[in-house]
C-alpha cells in the first residue's frame, strides 16, 4: 500500500549527483547590500538614487538622534576599521587557501573515484580473459579422460597380470606334486630292491662270489703278465 | 499568477494585505517559513564555492541594528539635546 501523501518523484531532482555549487554567491555592494537593492531603485533614481537615500537617512538619524552619538559609536568605528583593513589586506591570501583546501577534496574525490574506474577495468579485463579460459575446457576434459582411461588400461593389465601368476603358481604346484610323488616312489622301490637284493645275499653265495673273483683276477694277472 | 505560490518580493504593494491574509501562520507554518528564508539565504550567500564577507557580514550587521533596537530606550537617556 503505497501512502499518497509522500511524494513519490514528482519533481526533476534527485539526490545524486549534486548540482554542483555556484561559484560566487549573490552580489553584495560594499560588503552589506545586496545589489537586488541598487537595481531594485535604478529605473526610478538610477545610479546615485541608493546613495542619495542612505545619505539622507544617515543624515535624518543623526538629525533627530535616533542614532546617538556615545562611546559605543567610537568603539563601533574602531572595531569597523580594524575589520576592513583586516579583510584588505589579507582577503586574497585567505580566499586562495581555502580554496587550495577544497583543490585537495575535490582531487582526493576524483582520484577515489579514477581508481575505482581503473580497478572496475582491470576486473573487466580479468573476467573477460576467463571468458576465454572458459573455452579451453574441452581441451582439459580430453586431457582427464585420457588420464582415467589410462589408469583403467593399467589396472586392467595389473589384474591380468595377477590373476596368470596365481594360475601359474596353482599348476606349478600341482606340477611338483607329481614330481615329487615320483621320485619319492623311484627312491623307494630303488631302496626295497637293493634291500632285497642285499638280503638274499646269503654267506654262501658270498663266499662262491669272492673265490670266483679270486680266480678272475689270477686269469687276468696271467694273462697280463703274459702280455707284459 | 496565483497569489499563493508567490514569494513576498514578487507580491506587488496593493496586493500585500491580501497575500498576509494567505499566509499560514501556525507555529508550523512560521516555522517553515523562517527554515525556507534561512535556506534561501544561506544557499545564496554562504553556500557557494568563493564566498566572500558579504555572507556574515550582512549577518552581523543585521544583529547590530536588532540589537540596537532592542535598547534604543536605555540610548534614548544619553542624548545629547532635548528638543531637535
Amino acid at each position: 500500500v503505497l501512502h499518497a501523501t509522500r511524494p513519490v518523484h514528482t519533481t526533476q531532482q534527485r539526490l545524486a549527483p549534486l548540482p554542483p555549487l555556484p561559484e560566487k554567491g549573490g552580489e553584495v555592494r560594499h560588503g552589506l547590500i545586496p545589489e537586488e537593492f541598487f537595481q531594485f531603485l535604478y529605473p526610478k533614481t538610477g545610479v546615485t538614487g541608493p546613495y542619495m537615500l542612505g545619505t539622507g537617512l544617515l543624515l535624518y538619524f543623526l538629525s533627530k538622534e535616533i542614532y546617538v552619538i556615545n562611546h559605543e559609536t567610537v568603539a563601533a568605528a574602531c572595531i569597523l576599521s580594524v575589520i576592513i583593513y583586516g579583510i584588505k589586506k589579507f582577503g586574497a591570501d585567505v580566499a586562495a587557501f581555502a580554496d587550495k583546501l577544497n583543490e585537495e577534496k575535490v582531487a582526493n574525490a576524483l582520484a577515489v573515484k579514477n581508481a575505482a574506474i581503473k580497478g572496475l577495468e582491470t576486473a573487466i579485463e580479468e573476467e573477460k580473459k576467463e571468458q576465454w579460459r572458459v573455452e579451453g575446457r574441452s581441451f582439459l576434459f580430453d586431457a582427464k579422460r585420457n588420464n582415467i582411461a589410462m589408469l583403467l588400461e593399467t589396472n586392467y593389465r595389473e589384474r591380468l597380470m595377477t590373476v596368470y601368476n596365481e594360475v601359474k603358481k596353482r599348476l606349478d604346484y600341482q606340477v611338483a606334486l607329481q614330481n615329487l610323488k615320483r621320485q619319492k616312489e623311484q627312491d623307494h622301490m630303488i631302496q626295497w630292491v637293493e634291500k632285497n637284493v642285499v638280503q638274499s645275499i646269503t654267506p654262501q653265495q658270498q663266499k662262491e662270489s669272492i673265490t670266483k673273483c679270486i680266480l678272475d683276477l689270477k686269469a687276468l694277472s696271467k694273462s697280463v703278465q703274459v702280455a707284459v | 499568477g496565483p497569489l499563493l505560490e508567490r514569494r513576498l518580493m514578487d507580491v506587488r504593494l496593493g496586493e500585500l494585505p491580501l497575500w498576509l491574509v494567505t499566509c499560514d501562520f501556525s507555529p508550523q507554518g512560521l516555522l517553515g517559513g523562517v527554515q525556507k528564508a534561512w535556506s534561501s539565504y544561506y544557499n545564496k550567500y554562504i553556500n557557494v564555492k568563493r564566498g566572500g564577507p558579504a555572507g556574515i557580514s550582512m549577518l552581523l550587521a543585521g544583529y547590530c541594528l536588532l540589537s540596537y533596537g532592542w535598547s534604543y530606550q536605555h540610548i534614548k537617556r544619553h542624548r545629547w539635546r532635548k528638543y531637535h
